[in-house]
Parts: structure tokens; sequence; C-alpha cells
């Protein structure tokens, strides 16, 4: 079943990476052909689902509710192939990025686990499954994070895994309490069982929700539970912080879109828990974006962005029609690659002048004009300057959110989105436009013909994309749109998960 | 830059295309004037509603001539002044994306495509302010322009969502088709004022003007194209293409007229106390985009006419003017007026061009600023309500305008040079013709016009064209070179420019006086509120941020209570009458012996002044959990608890003695703030814990688990066969965590403890 693959892509590029422990160069290939193989695979799994409709596989060959099952829906068709090919684009810049003392330690075994973790996360029908894949997801970042071991990494280290297991332990007694009251952790189980449920004890399954809502919340990093995000992020080679500012926290907001749409989407919990995310989705995108201009850490900076747009997409979710979900998942999307492809600018910065304080750098808009271009134009599709990616996906929610009367949400993303135009130049004005400060003012560092295609090509690639997806807005809004239809009307979803008898 | 001559480069030659295109469009101009309007459409992102939509007609025509006409002068005119620059390709680069971005404003048909192309208009002019990219007056002026410009652009997008929905349509021909039809809904005040945030900060009303005066540090052909004659425009532009839906309403009208006529006197007083030529141009600018929104304000034909003229006369000569500016800073290489003079003999094609540059923005004839006026003052008269008001506003703005022209033709032209001055004019020459056939084009179009001013081709088809667009109606246009009759109206013309020159004459003595006043006046202006605004805003981030982040991990830890409290606990407290709770049997003694040693033990680890103690009783906490575990029939369970329990006291007891020494580091107070917190927290997970039990659960797994366990699984032991069959796949990958963690610990051993903590830059804090 084509909907294993890209999981047993990364599962076995892992072991074998585990095999081949001394070995580099071969860890090297084998992470190469591996995430080729999970980026093919995850095409035709997206394929498949658009033409034959959501996928399941039941492991063990087990009824649905008794043992494991796999699911794809478009919603979670779309988030592996990004996956599979943002761990294609970082696998490659990191061999250019990663010292060798990383690599002999399992950076590559390590790397996969963590994409396992992640899609495992995105295909899982099952919600103790999906405990365990942020269980796979949570230790192999963390051990990518220190891998270096400096004081820095440690010390942000020591937060994200302190921070992340309150959140683990936190979902797992959410899971617990949940199962207390339907008697199944299969998700189209509970869903059908709370349909009964919910009626009768609102309140009740609004506590629980909102106990998800908490433990989703800490992994995507909304506030003001993004503590360990800032943290940590700015520590580790850009590679991981790519890879990790890029997916990680949309595995939170994945999970919090799928248990809203398919568990308690109940009218007589809704009208709590949506206020509920208004408000949270709110602070998180102004908190986030205060921080965000009050950096002068490039990488810091782009990490404080992270959490403002986890808060748009809160936001999305909030509003909770099919073109707000739709307009989510476009921004789920747009935001991983512009994003990824701002820090692999950074990264490249930082391997050219040795620092990633703004206020040591300048001069590139003179002397190199075609880096300023790769930044300058991500960093305008992050700001939503059209017609680039992140004009549509904030337009979208912006739309949605004004059709359904949420006004004052409305003003408070306009005035993010103003700050966040603000710090985008603010980072050109300093990095890009200025001349370099003299008393920093020294010779660039060469870099080898290897490490410039190792790290152009998919900061090309990824940045690029920012563009056509603004001029292939149309089929790709068309695409969202319809699986944030499949994601509204669960039903099918549920039907396909437990046949039509149950 | 002084006598610094190039020669010519050959990329005037790319002025060529969009003057092509200007003559295509103005081949269009019968056709569009007798109401067959250009329209293309094709679907973009149809979920949206966005679609790649042009529509012309007579507006969108004019404007379109201007950007292309006007456009291609500034090309070739750029070639010049930017010759020898070695950013000149990127430099053209960014102008020419900026006009087809400007193109696309002004033919757009789908209000979300026009609202695309406003943005990049806004961006491009924002490289161009900041093309001299190392000075920091660029970094800040191109800055201050886009987060300007770009809040309004956002108010403009909610404005344009609003106003599709509420109108049922996304393109402005069906908008426009269906009038006024917002008029009394509710959503009429927000949709208005989004829509006027959104034209004001781009054509630089008061209290937004600022921005564009500090625009000037852009090279100069950028002041003369975006921030004069067209991209300034875009906002009368938007107004006037909305006037059929908001005209005619009492908001429109009295917003507009006193916005625009504040900004149109503000800009004029401001005008002629400037030293600086392009200073004084962008003033006037400033006011002259006052006139326009007060002229469509003051609405009905005649105010649309006097609107749409004076749009097309304030490009020509603005655009001639500022390109003059150019060149005289070119050849002289200052363009301070008090210094400058006596360029009349040495410079004599530019002369020409800014004598009839001058005369029409004085409206004088024969040129066509001069019609321009005329309507002005008509359309101010034939208010019946507001006569005398209005005619007084259009005066003062009016008469500054002729003053400000004065001074630009008398002082460097006209008069000697003053001889006290430093500068050395004597090599002084005519600039390249790159940089004089724009101005002298133009200036001589202008006197064309209004040779021509009541030909069908001009008033019966550019303007009558446009005044209907707007106007929504068909308007008949008769437009006289000279007033048929001796009406009021001429009779102010002609006060306007005696006035004009008169104040002009003796503004020397004022202009300290008035300098002074502006000086203490703009401590309270709108520069100054921008600035503590956006200021204070920065400084109020940055103290939340190093609230919020403050590097210590306990303050992340206390969020994540509170919220737990925030979240879980606030509906259940909320509710908490409407919840069910189910009495459970009362507790076996047992159970109440081992949960009371459970309780100690933890009240213990929170009172424990050691490590040691500390760890010994949450040892307790962890077996009293098994021994629980052991009642409730789960071996195996609590012979997992108990090993692991037992192996973190050992473990932690070795490593006890290279920790730091352990101290108490809270206050009292944050201690009783933290017991409240946990409390709270605690006691609302009990809570949950005692609802859901209340809740009948479904039995279908566990009965399919216990009844298929040995059957189908071959396993005696449910567990077991949950867990390695059943759940197999959990298994496996819980194995997978364990494989990662022991690769982490050895790394971290190796690398961390061995090769040194001490390594690496600064933490978080």
């Amino acid at each position: 079943m084509i909907i294993s693959w890209p999981i047993l892509a990364q599962f076995f590029t892992a072991l074998f990476c585990l095999f081949f422990w001394a070995r580099r160069d071969i860890q090297r290939i084998l992470s190469l052909v591996g995430s080729f193989a999970a980026l093919a695979s995850a095409i035709g799994l997206l394929l498949q689902v658009q033409e034959a409709g959501i996928q399941v596989m039941q492991l063990g060959n087990w009824p649905s509710f008794a043992g494991i099952v796999l699911v794809a829906d478009l919603f979670s068709a779309i988030m592996v192939l990004i996956t599979a090919f943002m761990g294609l684009m970082i696998a490659l810049y990191a061999i250019s990025d990663i010292e060798s003392g990383q690599e002999a330690f399992g950076y590559h075994a390590l790397y996969h686990f963590m994409l396992l973790g992640v899609t495992g996360s995105f295909l899982t029908g099952d919600l103790f499954n999906l405990f365990v894949w942020f269980e796979i997801m949570l230790v192999s970042s963390f051990v990518l994070l220190s891998l270096q071991g400096n004081r820095p990494q440690i010390e942000g280290g020591m937060k994200y895994v302190i921070l992340n297991m309150l959140a683990s332990l936190t979902f797992l007694s959410a899971i617990g309490l949940l199962f207390s009251v339907t008697g199944t952790v299969n998700m189209a189980d509970i869903a059908r069982q709370l349909e009964v449920v919910a009626p009768q004890y609102p309140t009740l399954i609004i506590a629980l929700a909102m106990m998800f809502t908490l433990a989703f919340g800490m992994k995507s990093a909304v506030f003001p539970l993004f503590g360990w995000l800032p943290a940590s992020y700015h520590t580790p080679p850009t590679a991981v912080t790519t890879i990790f500012g890029a997916l990680l926290t949309k595995v939170g907001v994945y999970a919090m879109i799928r248990v809203y749409t398919l568990i308690f989407n109940q009218l007589d919990t809704l009208n709590y828990t949506l206020t509920a995310l208004l408000l949270i989705s709110a602070f998180t995108m102004v908190v986030g974006v205060f921080g965000a201009v009050s950096q002068f850490g490039f990488r810091r900076l782009l990490s404080f962005h992270i959490i403002s747009q986890i808060g748009y997409l809160i936001m999305g979710l909030a509003v909770f029609t099919v073109a707000s979900i739709a307009g989510t998942i476009f921004f789920m999307v747009h935001v991983i690659l512009a994003k990824a492809a701002l820090f692999l600018v950074s990264g490249i910065v930082k391997q050219l002048t040795g620092t990633n304080d703004l206020k040591q750098l300048g001069g590139f808009y003179n002397n190199n004009m075609a880096l300023s271009m790769l930044f300058f134009i991500p960093a305008m599709a992050l700001a939503g300057i059209p017609p680039l990616s992140g004009f549509w996906a904030k337009f979208a929610i912006i739309k949605a959110a004004l059709e359904s009367g949420s006004y004052w949400i409305v003003g408070v993303g306009l005035f993010v989105s103003m700050l966040t135009l603000y710090s985008m130049v603010k980072i050109w004005t300093y990095v890009f436009m200025r001349a370099r400060p003299e008393a920093y003012d020294k010779p660039l560092e060469p870099m080898a013909v290897n490490d410039r295609w190792l790290r152009w090509t998919p900061t090309i690639l990824i940045g690029g994309l920012t563009v056509l997806m603004g001029i292939y807005a149309g089929p790709l809004m068309a695409l969202s749109t319809e699986a944030a239809e499949q994601l509204m009307a669960p039903a099918q979803y549920i039907g396909v998960v437990l046949g039509g008898a149950g | 830059m002084a006598n610094h001559h190039t020669s010519s480069n050959r990329l005037w030659i790319l002025g060529l295309i969009p003057l092509a295109f200007a003559a295509y469009f103005f081949l269009q101009l019968e056709g569009v004037a007798s109401g067959q309007f250009l329209q293309f459409s094709i679907p973009w992102v149809p979920d949206l509603n966005v679609n790649f939509s042009i529509y012309i007609d007579g507006l969108s025509l004019l404007m379109s001539l201007l950007v292309l006409g006007i456009g291609g002068l500034i090309l070739i005119y750029a070639s010049g002044y930017m010759a020898g620059n070695a950013k000149i390709g990127r430099f053209f680069f960014i102008l020419i994306f900026f006009m087809i971005a400007m193109l696309g404003v002004v033919v757009s048909d789908n209000i979300f495509l026009l609202f695309i192309f406003w943005e990049l208009t806004s961006i491009s002019s924002f490289l161009l302010i900041g093309f001299s990219h190392e000075s920091e007056k660029s970094q800040k002026s191109a800055q201050q322009a886009l987060i300007v410009t770009g809040l309004g652009g956002l108010a403009l997008m909610a404005g344009l969502i609003m106003l599709g929905y509420i109108g049922g349509s996304w393109e402005l021909s069906e908008l426009l088709a269906q009038g006024q039809f917002l008029d009394g809904h509710p959503a009429f005040p927000a949709v208005i004022t989004l829509i006027f945030l959104g034209a004001f900060t781009k054509s630089a009303q008061f209290p937004f003007h600022f921005w564009l005066p500090n625009a000037m540090a852009a090279p100069t052909p950028v002041s003369a194209y975006l921030h004069s004659a067209t991209m300034v425009k875009a906002g009368v532009y938007l107004l006037a293409r909305l006037y059929p839906i908001f005209g005619g309403s009492d908001t429109w009208f009295f917003t507009l007229v006193i916005i625009g006529g504040i900004t149109g006197m503000l800009g004029g007083w401001l005008a002629w106390q400037q030293k600086d030529l392009k200073r004084i141009m962008a003033y006037t600018t400033i006011s002259a985009l006052g006139i326009l929104v007060f002229l469509l304000g003051v609405g009905q034909k005649i105010g649309t006419e006097a609107a749409v003229l004076f749009l097309f006369v304030h490009s020509l000569y603005k655009g001639a003017l500022f390109m003059i500016a150019g060149s005289v800073d070119h050849e002289t290489g200052t363009r301070d007026v008090t210094i400058l003079g006596g360029l009349r003999g040495k410079m004599p094609l530019t002369m020409v061009a800014v004598t009839l540059a001058t005369l029409s923005m004085a409206g004088v004839p024969p040129l066509v600023g001069f019609v321009g006026k005329e309507v002005i003052y008509e359309a101010t008269v034939e208010n019946v309500d507001y006569r005398v008001w209005l005619t007084a506003v259009a005066f003062v703005m009016n008469f500054f305008n002729v003053a400000a022209a004065a001074a630009i033709l008398y002082m460097p032209f006209i008069r000697s040079q003053p001889a006290d001055t430093q500068l050395e004019l004597d090599h002084t020459h005519e600039a390249p013709w790159t940089m004089w056939i724009g101005p002298l084009s133009l200036g001589i179009l202008a006197t064309l016009s209004f040779f021509f001013v009541g030909s069908e081709l001009f008033s019966g088809q550019l303007i009558q064209g446009a005044t209907e667009a707007v106007y929504g109606k068909p308007a008949e246009i008769k437009l006289y070179a000279l007033p048929p009759a001796l009406t009021i109206v001429p009779i102010l013309s002609i006060f306007t420019i005696v006035g004009g020159i008169i104040f002009f004459a003796v503004q020397g003595r004022l202009i300290k006086a008035a300098r002074a006043a502006d000086a203490a006046v703009s401590r309270f202006g709108p520069e100054s509120g921008y600035f503590a605004g956006f200021d204070g805003l920065l400084a109020g981030a940055a103290s939340i941020t190093l609230f919020v982040q403050n590097g210590k991990l306990r303050r992340y830890v206390l969020y994540v209570v509170v919220s737990f409290i925030l979240f879980v606990g606030l509906p259940l407290f909320l509710n908490f009458g409407a919840l069910s709770w189910r009495l459970s049997p009362p507790p076996l003694l047992y159970e109440l012996i081992v949960s009371a040693v459970i309780i100690l033990a933890t009240l213990m680890v929170t009172f424990a002044r050691s490590r040691l103690a500390a760890v010994a009783a949450l040892g307790v906490v962890g077996y009293g959990i098994a021994i629980l575990f052991l009642y409730f029939n789960a071996p195996d369970l609590a012979m997992t608890q108990f090993s692991v329990e037992t192996f973190t006291v050992i473990l932690f007891v070795l490593v006890l003695y290279r920790l730091p020494a352990f101290k108490a580091i809270t206050s009292p107070a944050g201690r009783l703030r933290d017991v409240i917190i946990a409390v709270l927290a605690g006691g609302f997970m009990a809570m949950l814990v005692l609802l859901v039990t209340a809740v009948p659960q479904s039995q279908h797994v566990i009965d399919y688990y216990a009844q298929s366990s040995y059957p189908l699984a071959k396993g005696q032991n449910v567990v077991n066969v949950i867990l390695v069959d059943f759940r197999g796949f959990d298994t496996l990958v819980e194995i997978s965590v364990l494989g990662v963690a022991a690769v982490g610990v050895y790394a971290l051993i190796r690398r961390g403890v061995i090769r040194g903590l001490s390594r690496g830059e600064r933490g978080e804090s």
C-alpha cells in the first residue's frame, strides 16, 4: 500500500544509516537516496488520494478500532509531500552545513528518524499512535539540537526537552481521559462516539478539547507556551534549524486542525473552543511578531516569526469555514517554504561572514545581488506581498475571516502583517542595504565550489517555489479547498476508516 | 555632479517601448470615448475570486496614457541622468517593473488584481527610494514610505474585500454598475473608512503627507515619475474610480473636501518656504493631490470634470518640473534656489521648458493649466451650499501654487546669480538631449492642449470619456481656451495670479517667521506622531518580549501550568453548575492509605531541603503508584514502575555530587504564588478525572481485545497481545525512540562532556 511508503522510506533510511555508523560517505548517499524515495512515494500518495479518495491501511489487518490505522486524506498527503520535499532539500544542504563531528554521531540517522516522526504524525489515524510519533520526533530532534554539545545548545536543549516533555505529559493524560469517555483511541471511532457523548456532556468535552489544545499548543509554540522555541532554535547548525522551523511546529498545528475538524467538531463545544482559539491566535500573532521586531540576531528574528505565523494558522482554524481552513492549508505550505528559504539564506550569510548578528552585517546588496534577491523574494513572500505565496495565504485567511464576520481578529492580523513587513525590512536594511560597519568589515570567507552548489541549489529551489506558488495559486488554492472540504465533512473520513457498518 | 558628463548610453531606446504603447492606447481613444471599452479576462485564483481581468474605460485610458507617455519620457531622461552610475541596470529594471505595476493599477477590473498591482507599486517605490542604499537617509525614508503606504494598503485590502462581498461581485465594472448600493448599509462607515485610509496614505493626504517629501531621497527620475506624476495619483484614481459608489454621500463630501482642503493648503503653505527645488515641488505635489481629492469631494459633473482635467494638467507640468530640477542638479551640482541664478542663458532649452511648465502651474494662458484653474473655480462656484467656503479654499491652494511657480521660474533661471555665493556656474551648460527632451515635450503638450482644448479629441473624447467614467453618467463636456463670458471665474483667476506674484515678491520678509512657526507646530505634527508612535511600539514590543521570554526555564514551566488552569480549568469553572458528577463508591481502606502516602510524599518533595530527600520522596510517590497498579490487576505495569523508580533513584544518587549546590531561589511571595497555581492546576486535573468517570465508557474495543486475544492472536495475556500484536506498530516505534535516545546519550557523553561545555557562544539569556 502506497500510504506506508513515505514512512518506510524514512524508517529504512534511518536504519541503514545506523548500520553504516562509521561510513559518513555511505550515509550521505543513503540520506539522499532515501529522501528521494520518500519524495517519490509522497508524490505517488498525493496522486493516489486525488484519484481514489481517502486511503486507509489497517496495520496487522485488525479492524480499524482495534488495531492501528494509517489514513491519508488530501490534507495528510499534502503535508507528507511538503515534508518529503523539505527533507530532500535539507538533506542536500546538510552535506555542506553539517560538520563531520556531527555526522560521526549519527546525524543522518537522527535526521531521518525525525522525518519519520513527522511523516508518521501526518499519516496516522490513531491518537495514541500520534503520541508515539511525537515521541520519536521529540527525542530525535532533541539529540539533533544538542549534537555539537556546546553550551548554548545544551542550555537551549534543556528548555526544549523539558517543555516538550510537559507537552507529551499533557497529551498523554488527555488521551487517557478521552479514552475513558469513548473507550477507543482511533480518531474516527472517537469522533463517532462523541457524536453521542458531546451533546450530553458539553462542558467536559470542552475541557478535554482544551487539554488537547494545550498539548498541541505547546508543540506548535503558541502564546504563552512557546518559551522553548526561541530558546533553542538559533543554536544548532542552519540545516537543523531550518528543518525544525519548517516542520516541527506545523505538526502541532496539523494535529490541532485534525482533532478540531474530526473529533471536537460538535456545535455544543465549538462555540467555546473556537473563541478560545481565536484569542490564542491573536496573542500568538502579536507577541510573536513583537519578539521578532525586537531581535538583532538573524535566526532569532526568524524564530520569533515562526511563532507569529503559527498565530495566523490558528486564526484560520478558529474561523472554521471551508475557506478559512483552505487558507490555513495553503498558508502552512507557504510558510514552510518561505521560512526555510530565509533560514537557508541566514546560513549562507553566516558561512560567508561568520556571524548572524545584524549589527555586524551589511553590504550584500552591493556585492552579492543573487543572494540579495534570494533573501528579498521569500522575505516579501513572508510579509504577504503579492503576487508571492504569502499574499494568497494571508489574503485567503483574511477574506474568510471577514466573510464570517470576525472583524477584530482581522484587525489584529493586519497589524501583525505590518510589523512582519517591518521586520523583514529591518533585516533587509541591516544585512543588505547598508554598507558593512567598518569595525566588522573583513573579507568574506571563501566558499568551496561544492559548498556553493550544495547550499545554493536548495535555497534557490525553495525560494523559487514561493514565486511559483504565487503564480500558480489558482490550482493550489483549489487543491487546498478540496482538502478543506474533506476536513469539514468528516463523515467521509469516518466512513472510510470504520467501514460502512462500523 | 557638476560638469560630470558621460556619453549618453543607449538605454534611452527602452523609453520608446512605453511611448509606442501610449500611441497604441491613443488610437483607442475614439472607440473608448464612444463606449467601446477594452475588456479581457482570464481566471487566476477562482477560489478567492481573483481574475486577471482588464477593463479600460475613459478614466483608465487617460491614466494609462499618462503612465506610459510620461513613463517613456522618464526612461529617456533617466538614461541621461543616471549615465555613469554602475547600478543603472538595476535602476531601469525596478523602474520598468513599477511602470507595469502602475499600468496594472489603472486597467484592472478585478478589485483584488488592482490591489495586487497597488502593492507592487509600493514595493517598487520602496526599492527606488532606497536606491542609494548605503545612505541612512534613503533607508529611513524608504522604510517610512513603505510603512505608511503599506498600512494603508492593508486597510484597503480589508475594505475591498468587504466592498466586494457586500456588492456580490469582485469586478469593478459590475460593482460600479450597481451605483450607490452601499448607502444605508451598516458596514458603509467601515468600508469607506478603510478605503479612504488606503487612498489617503498612497496619495499623501494629511495627516499621512509627511512621507512624500522624504521620498525625495530617491533619484530625481523616480521623484518625477512615481512621487509626482503617477504613483501618488493611485489614491486619487481609486477615489475617482469609486465615485459612483460612494460619491454623493455626506461622508464622502465632507471627508474629502476637508482632508483635501487641508492637504492642499498645507502643501502650498510649506512649499514656498523651501530652499531645495525638489522639496518645493514635493510640497506643491502634496498640494495638488489635496486639490484633486478636494475636487472629487465637491463632486457632481463639474467637480469630477475639474478633477480629471487638473489630473492631466498637473501630471504634465509637474513631471516636467521635476525633470528640470534634476537637470539643474545634474549640471550645477545643487538644487538650492537661494544660491542658483542666471541659468536662462546657460540652459536655453531647459529654460523654454521651465517657462511653459511653470506658466501652466500658475494657470497662465496660453497653457492648459489656465483652463484647469478656470474649471476648478467653476466647480466651487457652482456648489450652492458651500460656495464661499469652497471657493476660498480653492483660492488659497491656487494662490500658493502661483507663488511656488514664480519661485521655480525666477530664482534659478531668470534672475542673475546672487553675488555672495560660493557656487561657480561659469562652465554650466545645457543638459544632454535625453534630459531636455522630456520636459520640453511635456511643456509643448501643455501648450498644444490649450490651443486644442475645445477640440473633439481633447474635451470631447479624452476629458469627457474620463469624466463620464468617474461621474458614472453621460456628461457633455465643453471646454474653452479663453472664457466665453466675463463671470466671477476669470476674475478669480486674475486675482490668483496677481496675488500669487505679489506674495512671491514679499515672501522673503516672511520666510523666517514662517519657518519658526512651522518648527514650533511640527513638534505636534503627524510626522512627530509617526515617530513617537512607531518608536513607542518598538519599545513596547521589546519590553513585552523581555518579560515573556526572560530566559528562565521555571518561568516557562509556570506559563504552562497557568495555561492549564486557563485552558482546561476555566471552562469547568464557568459551567460548574452544569457538570454531572458520579458519586463513586466509598474508597476502600487500602486505597485511602496508599493515597495518603502518595500525597504526603508529594508534600515532602516540595518541602525538602536537600536534593537527596526530594529524590527519595519522589521514589515513594512512584512506589505508591506502583502499588495502586498492583491493586488494579496490572502486575506487569507495577513491575515496570518499580524498576523505573528504583533505577531513577540509584542513577540520581550517582550524579548527585556533581550537581551545583541546592539553593532556594524563590521569594516567599513567589512560593505562595506557586502554591496557589499548583493547587489550582492539580484540583482541576482531579476534577477532570472525576468527571470523566461519570461518563459511561463504550466497551467495544475492550470487549474485542478480550474476545479476540486468544482465538485470533494466540495470546492469553491481553496486555501483551495489545503490545506486540494489536498495537505492535506503536511498540516498533517506541523501540526506535529508545534507540535514538541511546544514540543521543552516547553523543552527549562523548561530545558534550569530554569535548567541553565551555566552548561556544552566548546562550539565550
